[in-house]
């Protein structure tokens, strides 16, 4: 079991959902988060002081899902996701040890 | 303890106010007639004219006129002295009104009925100025809504309860302190015949029973301080003519009172804020207003000093009565409360602009102060039978746009490249605090020139304050401060002569600089500016180390820095609503 967690722009999360629901993923995790990478955020100016947005809003989305299943996932991701301009996020794949549906008390790929 | 002692503090204040103003008032009053050489034939104040609580006696045939003013009933001219018969002039201009009233008797006696019919002609055109007068004073009154969505708007959500909580008890506060004695001191002594200029409530039937002022008499002018006829709307203040002056004025003075809420806001302690608030209405606001629109000292110095000062200094609306009191307070207060923390580093370098938590709200709550904005201009006529009101309307409404848009294009293409929102707000409010004073006067054009200059002057005031450190929370001391003074000094400019005859007791119109009015009238403006700078310095200075002694005025840093709404006021200004971290002020790094 693999667990994907994608940073993404937040207006780009309806079609990485619809991408990831085309391949057969069915359920996700979503949260608002906010960060900054490279970029280091932005200068905006108010009233005549600049000040920095460091952290930018970004949607941080979880996926656990069968080891097979990881590369198209990534590739569905990054296909909704890119706009090819800077801020466009990251993906992160980790293991995971084992998972229980809570309902049913199934446990490992039988619980995604 | 502490609320004891604040409550006992206020009214031993109020209480001895009152007496001491008693006191003076019978010597001063006793000098004034000696040095004055008051002419007899003048009301002596003690003759106390008829109140009328009832409403069934104001406004008769002598109040009925045609459009020019020319009143229908000629009253008898008063018999000449002796002295006066050896004045040719003054025998001739005796003899033409006793002609006048001789025919004008004549005439009555031929047509008793026209007669009965003039009384209820000037009962209703008092009664049109009384509508006007009061309608106008509701819509005055829905500007506290205005500048509660304005002041809280521009602050932190941490503050938001809060900020409202005080522009909503300021109105309650103030209006009670100036029921209580800002009346009196203010438009007490409006009548009193010491004074050169010393009418009564003229658009509403002339009631003249508030006619006790107290003042100086130096090389022979009587200056008038302050009034002391209507304390608590009893005895002379019962009368309905003084009612509907007290309603006008008294939302006019919560205007004032409102400002410094803004300025100050996101840090001042609600119990400091309710010291001020006992202040305002009593002893801060109404000595000013004495002296320009209580026909105090300000008001009688062109008649004081003919050719020299114009009509004295003249404020139709409230330029400076209003506003920059209000501002001028503010700037007091902003600077000594201290700025909010964490805008500054240590070098008094701006290093985390604090923003507004709701444009929405800042801009209806501009569009509520526009609205409003026709009730507080126009309405400073007093009189719904003053057709200029439709000239001070348009004008009111030209400066405001005028303003907003040189304000936005100002930011936009010079400033900052950004037009940004809460500047635009600022910038109308501008427009509208600077035609305040000059709305009567002046032209469209006059009015939309005013409007471009208050639009700039606001952005270039925001700044500079910004960069000297004084920390206005909402750009109170910009709008309402400087452009106030400007509004002022801009009929000096400004005034195209078209209006205001007879203002202030000097005859002919008011008219400034550009319309060949020489300089006299813009030296009125100005001594009254520089007047209005230093009386209200020095008496928000006195209640700022009042309060600070009582209870100090600003909050602990833990409470700013947690936001005052539950500290202070014990309820969130969003309850429920989850608050953006990110978005708060970050903690200065040590």
């Amino acid at each position: 079991m693999k667990k994907i967690e994608a940073i993404i722009k937040p207006f780009k999360l309806e079609e990485v959902k619809d991408a990831l629901g085309e391949i057969g993923i069915e359920g996700m995790t979503v949260t608002e988060v906010k960060g900054f990478g490279r970029q280091k955020g932005h200068t905006e100016i108010y009233r005549g002081s600049e000040y920095t947005v460091d952290f930018l809003p970004k949607i941080k989305l979880e996926v656990v899902l069968p080891n097979d299943r990881v590369d198209a996932a990534t590739v569905a991701i990054i296909k909704a996701a890119k706009t090819g301009k800077i801020g466009d996020g990251k993906i992160f794949v980790t293991t995971i040890d084992d998972s229980v549906r809570i309902r049913t008390e199934e446990k490992g790929d039988k619980a995604l | 303890m502490i609320k004891k002692l604040i409550t006992s503090v206020a009214v031993l204040t109020l209480f001895g106010a009152l007496s001491l103003a008693n006191a003076r008032a019978e010597d001063t009053n006793m000098a004034g007639m000696a040095m004055t050489n008051a002419p007899a034939a003048a009301a002596p104040a003690d003759a106390a004219p008829a109140t009328d609580p009832g409403g069934t006696k104001t406004g008769s045939a002598s109040d009925a006129q045609d459009a020019g003013g020319t009143h229908f009933v000629v009253s008898a001219p008063s018999d000449l002295s002796d002295d006066d018969k050896k004045d040719t002039n003054k025998v001739a201009a005796y003899n033409d009104a006793k002609k006048a009233f001789d025919d004008y008797t004549t005439q009555a006696k031929a047509e008793p009925l026209a007669v009965k019919l003039a009384d209820s002609v000037g009962h209703n055109r008092v009664a049109v100025n009384f509508m006007w007068t009061l309608i106008t004073g509701f819509l005055v009154m829905f500007m506290q809504a205005g500048f509660a969505l304005v002041e809280t708007g521009l602050c932190r959500a941490k503050n938001a309860s809060h900020t409202m909580a005080m522009n909503f008890m300021i109105y309650p506060m103030g209006m009670l302190g100036f029921y209580v004695c800002g009346f009196a001191f203010m438009f007490g002594g409006m009548a009193d015949p010491h004074s050169l200029v010393n009418g009564g409530i003229g658009t509403m039937g002339g009631y003249s029973g508030l006619n006790h002022e107290v003042g100086l008499t130096l090389g022979g002018h009587f200056f008038g301080l302050f009034g002391t006829k209507g304390f608590l709307l009893q005895g002379a203040g019962y009368d309905t003519a003084a009612f509907a002056l007290f309603l006008f004025q008294m939302v006019f003075m919560d205007t004032t009172a409102t400002i410094p809420t803004g300025g100050a806001a996101e840090r001042w302690k609600f119990s400091a804020f309710m010291i001020y608030g006992c202040f305002i209405g009593t002893l801060m606001y109404p000595f000013f207003g004495n002296w320009v629109w209580g026909n105090g000292w300000l008001a009688n110095l062109g008649a004081m000093f003919p050719g020299k000062l114009g009509h004295g200094h003249v404020d139709f609306a409230g330029s400076s009565v209003v506003h920059m009191q209000g501002g001028v307070i503010a700037l007091i207060f902003c600077w000594l409360i201290g700025r909010r923390h964490g805008k500054y580093d240590k070098n008094g370098k701006i290093v985390h602009p604090i923003m507004p938590h709701s444009i929405p709200m800042v801009m209806l709550g501009t569009f509520i102060l526009a609205f409003g904005w026709f009730g507080f201009n126009p309405g400073s006529t007093l009189a719904g039978t003053d057709l200029r009101i439709a000239v001070v309307a348009v004008n009111t409404m030209i400066a405001s746009a005028t303003a907003a848009l040189a304000t936005t294009l100002y930011m936009w293409w010079f400033k900052t490249k950004k037009p940004d929102p809460s500047m635009m707000c600022n910038g109308m409010l501008a427009g509208l605090v600077a035609i305040t004073a000059p709305c009567a006067f002046v032209s469209a054009g006059g009015a939309a020139i005013i409007g471009i200059i208050s639009g700039i002057l606001v952005v270039e005031a925001v700044f500079f304050f910004d960069k000297i450190g004084i920390d206005d929370a909402v750009g109170a001391i910009s709008v309402h401060g400087v452009n106030g003074a400007w509004g002022c000094l801009s009929i000096g400019l400004f005034a195209d002569g078209t209006y205001g005859d007879g203002w202030n007791g000097v005859s002919g119109t008011v008219k400034g600089l550009f319309y060949g009015g020489g300089m006299g009238q813009f030296w009125a403006e100005l001594i009254g500016v520089i007047t209005c700078f230093i009386t209200l310095s020095v008496l928000s200075i006195i209640c700022y180390k009042i309060a600070e002694v009582l209870v100090g005025n600003r909050v602990s840093l833990e409470v700013e820095i947690e936001g005052l709404d539950v500290p202070e006021m014990g309820v969130p200004g969003y309850g429920g609503v989850q608050m953006d971290k990110d978005s708060e002020t970050p903690m200065l790094k040590a």
